[in-house]
């Protein structure tokens, strides 16, 4: 089964990358629900890569690689943006949000409530960030 | 995204068909943002053919709640699926946003 996915840096691949996420997972048993959170988790990351690293430039590429060992579900993505730092990382208040009228700040928040870790790490010219979600 | 609208007796029903990420929610923050739209005393979202939804799709109605709210508009949602009922769960928007399971109880608030 393929495993790894090249995507340039434009919103319309969000859609690409779900549909090869959701594709992968077939067969590992996961409910609606639980597949559904694993891609928005992957998406958030994506649409931030995409938009806030790299600028939404289609020159600039992002590599996507899944893998399952022992029930353990590990993304890896890779690009050459921005790099994130999640020491910025904080907890949204929603009231705050509605009340000022706040589009966005909550993407990273799914993203940690879903997955059982996140990594971001550096390797050369490359960002890499790892997801990990244990499979029940 | 497709997105219909309907309008009756003072309330405005959008219905969603599709997948509502960072790319298409521009689409529905448009619907959102005219400034007409405040005329309605609802607005009912039906969610029945909504497949997805990302921090983008959910980040436009958090940004229109409270416009809404100040000009007496109610925002309602209905028939939403499983999947998409667990990602207002994960924030808790699930209480700070009316979510009712058919039309007929969005159509009675």
């Amino acid at each position: 089964m393929k495993n790894a996915i090249r995507i340039s840096c434009n919103r319309s691949n969000l859609k690409v990358v779900r549909d090869f996420v959701s594709g992968y997972l077939v067969g590992y048993g996961q409910n609606a629900v639980q597949v559904n959170q694993i891609i928005l988790a992957i998406d958030e990351v994506v649409a931030n890569l995409i938009i806030h690293a790299n600028g939404e430039d289609a020159n600039q590429f992002l590599d996507i690689k899944l893998d399952v060992h022992n029930k353990t579900f590990t993304i890896e993505l890779r690009d050459q943006g921005i790099s994130y730092s999640p020491s910025t990382y904080l907890e949204p208040d929603l009231l705050e949000h509605i009340r000022t009228g706040k589009k966005g700040g909550v993407g990273m928040t799914l993203v940690n409530r879903i997955m059982d870790r996140v990594e971001f790490s550096h390797s050369g010219t490359y960002n890499i960030c790892r997801l990990y979600k244990t499979l029940t | 995204m497709k997105i219909t609208q309907q309008t009756s007796e003072n309330t405005l029903t959008l219905t969603l068909d599709g997948e509502l990420d960072a790319s298409s929610s521009v689409l529905l923050d448009t619907e959102l943002s005219q400034p007409d739209i405040l005329n309605n005393k609802k607005v009912l979202i039906d969610c029945q053919r909504l497949n997805y939804i990302s921090s983008a799709g959910l980040g436009v109605f958090i940004s229109h709640l409270q416009r809404f709210q100040d000009a007496g508009v109610k925002l309602a949602f209905y028939n939403m699926q499983e999947k998409v009922h667990n990602v207002f769960e994960i924030l808790g928007l699930d209480s700070l946003m009316t979510i009712v399971p058919s039309q007929a109880e969005a159509v009675a608030l």
